[in-house]
């Protein structure tokens, strides 16, 4: 067993033998587990030469919680919840990715109203993950305040979710066949409020944070991750996107009504941190975009769909993908025909996301790995399952 | 007019009525010694409220404000909760350097108070070389970091120490340069010279534009050699946890905490003293009723204010900006404002000697 402080003295015992590792000169660092940059219970191993960085290695586990094979256990209604807990910003589009997996596989036709009030609520809570990566980056980056201004507009969608859901984070709306309950009576007051409110802010953030020379300074041209390398790290979402790569799996493989709403795919082409940023800036505005176009047109009509009481999927192997705020998430179910999955495997864009951090990283600086990792937009119990 | 001045030639006076020159001189350099410890207490109690309720008014947020009135007493609770803590000291430190240096970061700050003029004729030590002892002496400073960086035995703590020896040795240049801009003006090293020059109008004003582009420099130059964002590079917490104090923990940490703010304080005081005229009323040309007005503010409210207003733009740049990375500050430093201040000292030697200046 080691003590910490065993390991820290004797770095490069950590680190497998290589060309560029345990060199002399070099200075071996553990970021994580418990570190403020890490936003969780990553451990990063960094090899320095002075400030600059000549290895990345993340170190997982500390947060796995074997969400996998629990949902082995669980039945088809009981699993979507556990799925809350892996990406907990983006929850609702978690359970959006387990409903559609098992709806495909029992061939259930969601009505329409489930569809459309699933797309709006997975906007918002885009809006949401990207409202909290934009403080939590700035704050990466040395600028404590924008944290505060995100919060504040966050707070308005976790009312909004409140009331209709009944909880802030893990929301378990998405059921097999539509939605739990139906809309409060204020929700489309409520969601127009917001995006009236909202339309003003984010102007703000441009204003606060986009525009200052400092903040441009640190990101232009840091962490590039050309376009080829994003294709075969398997990078998704708006880690993908600033790299140029057309991922949105909203556009390319349309589920419920993406196919009838107007919105653009971000794309940039620098691949470097502030490219990243800019996706997800230009992400909240469409994001906006769509609400807009929904809801005022909710349909009326049931909210679920009528289901049999115990749902049995057909033997057989299911995928579906979602496109969540970090990142195309995949759930691929092996069933076997009984009432539990046989097995249960999610691709979560965290972990692909992460492993192109090495790539990106090395030869810059200290400080601008904590910025690279602020735009990668990491959740640890995302990538640790 | 009340006066600070007053008070302390009360005591003089008393003193020197009532005891013979040696015990006079020793009672007034303990009083002096106590009331120097007691500024330091207090203005580290009230720096550190204020810096909170800067932050939580820019942050849309209250701030303390449970404990006592208006959250006066949170700094004092703080104190308390750091006495009675654990002063650990890691295991493999230097024990010798690693608990001596708060206490150099603290020396230092404290004899930093000693030449500046914090009312009319109320002043600690009034040196003839006032100017130059400030910059020597606040340069003692980075020892103390380094010295805690590298006693720590923490790597997170070395890289800070050196970032922040890089950086101080760095923009001490700047900052000595814009002082000299002063200096040359006034042609005195005096803290008192440079304040009395400035009794028709400030140097801001009286300088023309160098002095104000001398200004800036000084007060970016001073937020970097202070430690505080937007360059806190050495104690960047989102890269190095703490920086050079990270094992450091109860008062030996609130010592660092301490002497940072009373260094904010000090270097705005310089600030106020060099640029903003230190305890010179604010005076417009021949408007007399005005000027008159003016005088009868004490001089000491004249000092705190300015020196305060310096102390919130500095808290007001740390709670917008971005950081800088390490690179990009020693470029700003050694390729901008380097060659400007020199350029500037240039130009303001030019306007002194042809007497443009007003």
């Amino acid at each position: 067993m080691f003590r910490e402080t065993e390991i820290l003295k004797s770095g490069s015992q950590v680190l497998p033998a290589g060309e560029d590792s345990g060199g002399a000169g070099d200075l071996v660092i553990n970021v994580g587990p418990q570190h403020p940059a890490t936003h969780g219970v990553l451990h990063l191993v960094i090899t320095l030469n002075g400030e600059t960085i000549k290895k990345v290695e993340p170190h997982l586990g500390y947060i796995h919680r074997s969400i996998e094979k629990m949902c082995e256990s669980l039945t088809y209604r009981q699993f979507i919840y556990v799925t809350s807990r892996m990406d907990y910003l983006s929850a609702h589009i978690n359970n959006h990715a387990c409903a559609l997996c098992v709806e495909k596989g029992m061939q259930i036709e969601v009505p329409e109203r489930a569809q459309v009030i699933r797309v709006i609520m997975d906007e918002l809570t885009r809006i949401a993950s990207h409202e909290l990566w934009w403080g939590a980056m700035a704050m990466d980056i040395g600028a404590f305040t924008p944290f505060f201004h995100a919060f504040r507009e966050r707070e308005k969608i976790n009312e909004i979710m409140e009331e209709t859901c009944g909880a802030r984070l893990t929301m378990n709306y998405y059921v097999p066949g539509g939605l739990m309950a139906e809309l409060h009576p204020d929700f489309q007051k409520k969601v127009k409020e917001f995006i009236a409110l909202f339309k003003r802010k984010v102007d703000e953030y441009d204003e606060l944070v986009t525009g200052n020379i400092i903040f441009i300074n640190r990101m232009k041209g840091i962490g590039v991750l050309p376009k080829e390398d994003a294709i075969s790290y398997g990078c998704s979402g708006p880690a993908a996107r600033g790299s140029g790569v057309n991922c949105d799996i909203r556009k390319l493989y349309p589920y419920a009504v993406y196919d009838k709403v107007q919105f653009d795919e971000i794309l940039e082409t620098d691949g470097d941190s502030l490219a990243r940023y800019m996706v997800r800036i230009r992400e909240m505005k469409q994001s906006v975009r769509i609400i807009e176009q929904l809801i005022d047109n909710i349909p009326e009509g049931d909210f679920q769909a009528k289901t049999k009481a115990v749902l049995k999927l057909p033997k057989g192997e299911f995928y579906s993908r979602v496109e969540t705020a970090r990142g195309e998430l995949g759930v691929y179910i092996v069933s076997e025909g009984g009432t539990t999955p046989y097995r249960i495997k999610f691709r979560s864009p965290g972990f692909s996301n992460l492993s192109a951090l090495d790539h990106m990283a090395r030869g810059s600086k200290l400080g601008d790995l904590v910025a690279m990792m602020g735009t990668l937009d990491l959740v640890i119990p995302d990538i640790d399952r | 007019m009340w006066s600070l001045n007053k008070i302390s030639t009360a005591i003089h006076d008393w003193l020197s009525a009532t005891f013979n020159p040696t015990w006079t001189m020793i009672f007034e350099m303990v009083i002096a010694g106590v009331a120097v410890i007691g500024l330091f207490a207090v203005l580290g109690l009230v720096l550190v409220l204020m810096e909170r309720r800067v932050a939580a008014w820019m942050q849309i947020r209250l701030g303390p404000n449970r404990v006592g009135p208006f959250g006066l007493m949170q700094s004092m609770a703080d104190t308390l909760k750091l006495l009675v803590k654990e002063g650990m000291t890691p295991d493999g430190a230097d024990k010798f350097l690693f608990n001596l240096a708060p206490f150099i970061a603290m020396i230092v700050a404290m004899l930093l108070m000693a030449p500046i003029a914090f009312a009319k004729d109320f002043q600690l030590w009034d040196l003839n070389i006032g100017v130059l002892y400030i910059s020597a002496v606040s340069s003692i400073m980075v020892i103390s970091i380094l010295m805690a960086g590298w006693a720590s035995n923490n790597k997170y703590s070395l890289m800070g120490a050196m970032r922040s020896g890089a950086q101080i040795v760095s923009y001490e240049l700047s900052a000595g340069l814009s002082i000299l801009t002063v200096v040359i003006l006034t042609g005195s090293l005096n803290v008192n010279d440079i304040i009395n020059a400035q009794a028709n109008g400030w140097w801001i004003f009286k300088g023309h534009v160098p002095v104000i582009i001398s200004f800036i420099i000084f007060i970016i130059a001073v937020t970097a050699e202070t430690n505080r964002a937007p360059f806190d590079l050495a104690e960047a917490e989102s890269e190095l946890t703490a920086g050079f104090h990270t094992e450091y923990s109860g008062m030996k940490f609130a010592l660092f905490f301490l002497a940072e703010y009373i260094n904010v304080f000090i270097v705005c005081a310089i600030g106020a003293t060099l640029f903003l005229g230190g305890w010179m009323p604010f005076h417009i040309g021949s408007w007399d009723a005005f000027n008159h007005v003016m005088d009868y503010i004490p001089s000491s409210v004249w000092f705190f204010g300015k020196t305060f207003f310096l102390i919130f733009v500095i808290m007001w740049f740390r709670w917008t900006f971005p950081r800088l990375r390490i690179d990009q500050l020693l470029n700003l430093e050694w390729k901008y404002l380097l060659p400007i201040s020199m350029f500037n000292l240039l130009l303001v030697t030019a306007i002194a000697i042809l007497g443009w200046h007003f």
